[in-house]
């Protein structure tokens, strides 16, 4: 009996990833009246999914090629401002109260968001990261000053006093079903971010590619071994990340409706916290790690608001004490 | 006598050295020398950052260890004793009690963070003391009642530093004996003493398995040194000096808050300093932080001035507003990682054994 009981906690132990998210949404519930649960719910999903969006290209780089890059958090910013230019620019479309215009004001602006962050990582991979490979320190150094310029240049070209996005017309204000509130474009988060996830879920684990690259996060020296050039396939995946950073920014542009140059710093330190939870190089593992702090934030936030601000890096504490290597480890060894 | 003095850490270069002698002089002789209370100002930032950047060099430079949470320290002192003095009242034994409780909060707080993250990939470090970093700079502007929040606390100093004290009347050479000048020679003297400290620990035994610990940990190990120990140990310190460096600068201005002692340009500056100065020496700590400090200073002057001129240029003149300074300085560090790996000291010392 005894013997049995240590095998199954064991085993809820290693499968930790797959019921952490419903056991903290149920232990919200059992701490909390069911309205405010509801609408806390959504709001943490909205915003797990946005900071998945954030954090799932920097995971994977790091989890490929053991580069960090500071410099990430400057897709978002150039994604968010991407996204005021095109709202400020199709202007009657988002005024207009009609939800396919309006939807296609927000895909304009994803689409010209990810070209313009792809472009960015594209520059930032060649001329910035390439140079130093496999020197850690000299990344670090190098990125942190990329974060620095790109920072100072949003202000050069949009101006210095921060920037209004207004959420399109048919997107504003909040579903009402009985007396629980929630908000339309938490909603439509919701769904690109699940939409998302969905497709690079399938697209690592069932194409070609996908396998190649976690075949690389395992073990980079075999993968190269057998052939396949991992170099090539870094650059892709490090512009498709900045371009999926810049698709965050522009959803949390929307969603703070208020921007500034240090948009994209402030969204790092959660996006390094969702990759430490997670494991590095895991997209299940940043996804859980994502909804994670999207709902302790929000719990928190409403049942001691004076721990709000800490609680993020509380969670990251516990996680790490629990789980040193993040709940889903990719990478071997 | 100057090995002693230099902890036989010999200069290696007469540039480099010539440097070093200007850099001493100008801040012994900066109050008589320079006129007006600005350039006092800048030089008593010098002499702090000098003794905040070489505390960090310890880690980064000697240990190899990447840590954000360094202006946490910094802010630390000068929270404890901004807190003691405005609560205890403007008297020695606050700065004393101030001072000791915010290095101890330091180097408390220091070993905590690296307890947490010596379980985890030593790549983890550098994201988890940003955590800590942003945590605290939050904790400071939210805890009003304690720090004064995002306006800070204004304090008043020990009479004998406050600027309307006078030692005596009349003047020497021109400068009034006020307190803003004891203040600023009791900065000076505390500075040169922390740094010198800090001279003897990297070029102690100790030191040697620091740098040792850098080139390569695992043999480090092998060798018998309990790299853990060492390296909990080099936070540490640092963060101790980095925390008396922390009260120095709020001896100095009679103020904090979260802009001035604990935000993460400070950290910014720190890293810009010892890289644009050189990591691994101690010397690259003292010019980087001179560099910095004056281009902080003045190298907005000198961008206003040229935004003036090239006002037709619509994003050209925007790109030299004086407030995109910040701008120039990153692309430089950018420029300088490639180009000056080893820094002004690396790049003086060149071709020399």
């Amino acid at each position: 009996m005894n013997e049995r009981r240590r095998i199954l906690l064991r085993r809820l132990s290693d499968s930790a990833g797959y019921w952490i998210v419903p056991a903290v949404m149920l232990a919200g519930l059992a701490l909390m009246p069911g309205t405010p649960w509801v609408t806390l719910t959504v709001a943490g999903v909205a915003m797990g999914v946005i900071v998945f969006m954030a954090a799932a290209g920097m995971s994977l780089v790091f989890g490929l090629m053991d580069v960090l890059n500071f410099a990430h958090g400057a897709f978002i910013t150039f994604g968010a401002f991407v996204a005021a230019s095109v709202f400020a620019a199709l202007g009657a479309w988002a005024r207009a109260d009609a939800l396919p215009l309006n939807l296609a004001v927000v895909a304009a602006a994803l689409v010209a968001a990810s070209i313009v962050a792809g472009a960015v990582g594209w520059f930032c991979e060649r001329v910035i990261i390439r140079p130093v490979y496999r020197a850690h320190l000299k990344q670090i150094l190098v990125t942190i000053g990329a974060l620095i310029v790109a920072e100072q240049i949003v202000p050069v070209i949009w101006g210095g006093v921060p920037v209004a996005v207004p959420r399109p017309e048919t997107l504003k204000g909040a579903f009402l079903l009985g007396d629980v509130a929630i908000e339309k474009y938490r909603v439509l988060c919701i769904a690109v971010g699940l939409v998302i996830y969905a497709a690079m879920y399938a697209a690592l684990a069932r194409t070609r590619i996908g396998m190649v690259i976690r075949a690389g996060v395992a073990n980079r020296e075999m993968v190269q071994a057998m052939g396949y050039r991992i170099d090539a396939l870094f650059v892709g995946l490090f512009v498709a990340g900045s371009a999926l950073a810049g698709f965050g920014g522009v959803m949390w542009a929307a969603y703070n409706e208020l921007i500034t140059a240090s948009i994209g710093n402030q969204m790092m330190i959660l996006v390094f916290i969702v990759i430490i939870i997670g494991g590095l190089g895991s997209i299940p593992g940043t996804f859980t790690g994502a909804l994670l702090v999207g709902l302790t934030t929000n719990y928190v936030g409403y049942l001691l608001p004076k721990l709000a601000l800490g609680s993020t890096l509380l969670l990251m504490v516990l996680v790490l004490l629990w789980k040193p290597r993040g709940l889903f480890p990719a990478s071997g060894g | 006598m100057l090995d002693w003095l230099l902890s036989g850490e010999r200069v290696r270069s007469r540039v480099l050295a010539l440097l070093l002698l200007a850099v001493l002089a100008g801040l012994i002789l900066a109050p008589f020398v320079f006129t007006g209370t600005r350039s006092l100002a800048v030089a008593a930032r010098i002499a702090v950052f000098i003794v905040l950047a070489a505390s960090y060099d310890l880690l980064l430079g000697y240990t190899g260890i990447v840590s954000f949470a360094h202006a946490v320290f910094f802010g630390m002192g000068a929270y404890g004793v901004a807190i003691a003095l405005k609560n205890i009242g403007p008297g020695w034994a606050a700065v004393f009690i101030g001072g000791a409780a915010g290095i101890g909060c330091a180097v408390v707080v220091s070993f905590l963070v690296g307890l947490l993250s010596l379980r985890v990939r030593d790549i983890f470090f550098a994201m988890i003391t940003l955590a800590v970093a942003s945590f605290f700079l939050i904790l400071a502007s939210q805890l009003n009642t304690l720090t004064g929040g995002e306006d800070g606390l204004t304090f008043r100093v020990p009479e004998w530093l406050s600027p309307a004290f006078r030692l005596a009347e009349g003047r020497v050479l021109g400068v009034a004996l006020d307190g803003k000048l004891i203040t600023y020679y009791l900065i000076l003297a505390a500075a040169l003493a922390l740094f010198w400290v800090l001279m003897r620990v990297v070029n102690s035994p100790f030191g040697r398995v620091l740098q040792a610990i850098r080139e390569n940990d695992f043999r480090a190990e092998a060798l018998g040194y309990r790299v853990v120990v060492y390296r909990s140990i080099a936070s540490c310190i640092s963060a101790g000096t980095a925390a008396a460096s922390g009260i120095l600068m709020a001896l100095w201005l009679r103020y904090t808050g979260p802009d001035a002692v604990l935000s993460f340009d400070i950290m910014i500056d720190v890293l810009l300093m010892l890289v644009i100065g050189g990591m691994g020496t101690m010397y690259g700590a003292v010019l980087g932080a001179v560099v910095l400090v004056m281009a902080q200073s003045y190298l907005q002057d000198v961008m206003r001035m040229a935004s003036e001129a090239t006002a037709a240029v619509p994003l050209l003149s925007a790109a030299l507003h004086p407030d995109r300074w910040l701008l120039w300085l990153g692309a430089g560090f950018v420029l300088s990682v490639y180009l000056f790996p080893n820094g002004i000291v690396g790049t003086l010392r060149r071709g020399r054994p």
